[in-house]
């Protein structure tokens, strides 16, 4: 594969958290327009990685990181984590929109950077892009806490898609939501992916199975293994891959 | 099964105890009030609230108090709450770290314990005499500034504190700087608690007397203050100056004061309250 489909290339990381070595000598590429998702056990360190990426581990004092993250050729480790986060999303476990209106979730990010754009043009785009715009397009200035859970977490990602990042990171975005409304979101990640490259960490191998092209298995705070979806599923190398799949620890 | 009869008894005897206890709280309340509004009704008119002090006490009113009390709050409210809320802000935002840090929180936290004649020692050395800025309203609004500051701090601490960081998170993973982070949502989610705690502290301050005897506030004034630099009076000097007469006339007038204060003070809680309501409904808490 040629480096240039690499739209994130991680190297030699170690993460610390005080003495506590999360994650260890890890490395591997991140494709363009492509679902990663990052399976293991809980502790394994896939969440610490993913909040790396666009530094939002910087808010935990004890953190401390060493090694290299490539995004466009530049060590974001030693850049802006400002500028970063514009290009690298995140949507988190809990939904969290801003106590704000619907219209306001969505431009606030935009607003804040100066972006030059017809707002209300941008509000509909990114609702339509999270599935959310049906629901909502005739209540834009009520309150983003009226909305249902499911909702909500589809508002966060449309408040992402406004910054019209590459990489949306998504930690567990589905475990605090019902069945329901995770079938929407996965289904939403299915159609982002043409425009976005997703890394998801889930708890949910099902779900992984479900929305990924390539999966990635850590275990105590290594890479294990990474590779396409459906040979991670049916024939991965490693044996501890195995046993993880099939259930025999978790 | 006589366990339980005897526990059942037990229950009904604390919850009658607890009954009467709280009660009699508000009975000894009711009482106060009752006498207040019987003692103080008399004098109670347009007239009480217009007139100056008189040696008759059928001619003597409020005004130079009432006046006192309004710009005194104004100027008071003016110095103490954008100090208090920008060194909530610094304290709970961006904060010291480590020892000093600490030793600055438990401070804040002692000042608001500390008897407020203190304070008006502070403000007649510090503002009167070395500021030189007399007995003025301003000498005044500082002290009781200094007075209310631990109080506004410390609740506006705790409302900026009550702001879940999952807010900040997903602020900050817009790739927002830490100011527009706390301009754009910590302070107006945290602005209702502050509020309240100001209004709380507001309506201490219109009821302190001691610091402001303290720094010369005057007992009989003639006149209503025109520039920082005048000298007032203040409603609870005005009442404690006619509490202390021998006549029984002024400890009637001096019950009317209390009524005109206590309206002002129950007025400032009651918007308190209906703040605090509006904003727990609008964040669906």
């Amino acid at each position: 594969m040629n480096s240039q489909d690499y739209v994130m290339t991680i190297k030699d990381v170690n993460i610390f958290y005080g003495e506590f070595n999360a994650v260890k000598n890890m490395s591997m590429n991140i494709e363009k327009n492509k679902v990663l998702a990052i399976i293991g056990p809980s502790g394994c360190g896939k969440s610490t990685l993913l909040r790396c990426l666009n530094r939002m581990n910087d808010f935990v004092p004890s953190f401390s990181i060493k090694g290299k993250i490539e995004y466009n050729g530049k060590n974001i480790l030693k850049s802006d984590p400002m500028e970063l986060r514009t290009k690298v999303g995140m949507v988190f476990q809990k939904p969290n929109p801003f106590p704000k209106s619907i219209y306001d979730n969505i431009t606030w990010g935009p607003k804040i950077h100066g972006h030059d754009v017809n707002l209300d043009q941008l509000v509909e785009d990114s609702l339509k892009k999270a599935a959310l715009w049906e629901e909502v397009k005739d209540r834009l200035k009520s309150s983003a806490l009226d909305l249902s859970g499911g909702q909500q977490q589809r508002l966060c990602i449309a408040r992402t898609i406004a910054m019209k990042p590459d990489i949306i990171l998504m930690d567990e975005p589905c475990s605090a939501l019902d069945p329901k409304s995770t079938i929407r979101i996965e289904d939403l990640i299915s159609e982002l992916k043409n425009e976005y490259t997703i890394i998801i960490v889930t708890h949910n191998m099902q779900q992984a199975a479900r929305v990924s092209d390539k999966t990635a298995f850590f275990y105590e705070g290594e890479l294990i293994e990474i590779d396409s979806t459906d040979k991670i599923f049916t024939k991965p190398k490693e044996k501890r891959t195995e046993d993880y799949i099939t259930g025999r620890f978790g | 099964m006589n366990k339980i009869k005897r526990r059942k008894r037990t229950e009904k005897i604390f919850l009658w105890a607890s009954r009467l206890l709280s009660w009699s709280t508000i009975l000894i309340l009711v009482v106060l009030m009752a006498h207040i509004l019987i003692e103080g009704t008399h004098y109670l008119s347009a007239g009480f609230l217009n007139n100056f002090p008189s040696r008759f006490a059928a001619k003597a009113g409020m005004k130079a108090g009432i006046w006192g009390s309004f710009w005194l709050m104004v100027m008071t409210t003016l110095i103490s709450v954008p100090v208090g809320i920008a060194s909530a802000l610094f304290l709970e935002e961006y904060g010291i770290k480590g020892k000093i840090g600490k030793i600055i929180e438990v401070n804040v936290s002692n000042l608001a314990g500390v008897p407020s004649i203190v304070y008006g020692l502070l403000g007649l050395t510090v503002f009167v005499r070395y500021a030189d800025f007399d007995r003025s309203l301003l000498s005044g609004a500082l002290t009781l500034s200094l007075l209310i500051l631990p109080v506004i701090i410390v609740a506006s601490r705790e409302a900026i504190k009550a702001v879940p960081n999952t807010i900040r998170y997903a602020a900050y993973a817009l790739g927002a700087h830490k100011h527009q982070v706390i301009f754009g949502h910590v302070l107006p989610v945290a602005l209702a608690g502050i509020l309240t705690g100001v209004i709380l502290a507001l309506s201490r301050a219109i009821g302190e007397t001691a610091p402001l005897i303290i720094i010369g506030a005057l007992a009989y004034v003639s006149f209503t203050p025109e520039s920082p630099m005048d000298e007032f009076s203040v409603m609870p000097i005005q009442i404690y100056n006619w509490a202390g007469r021998p006549k029984a006339e002024f400890h009637q007038l001096a019950a009317s004061g209390i009524i005109v204060l206590l309206c002002l003070m129950l007025t400032m809680n009651l918007i308190a309250v209906i703040i605090r309501h509006k904003s727990s409904k609008r964040m669906n808490l």
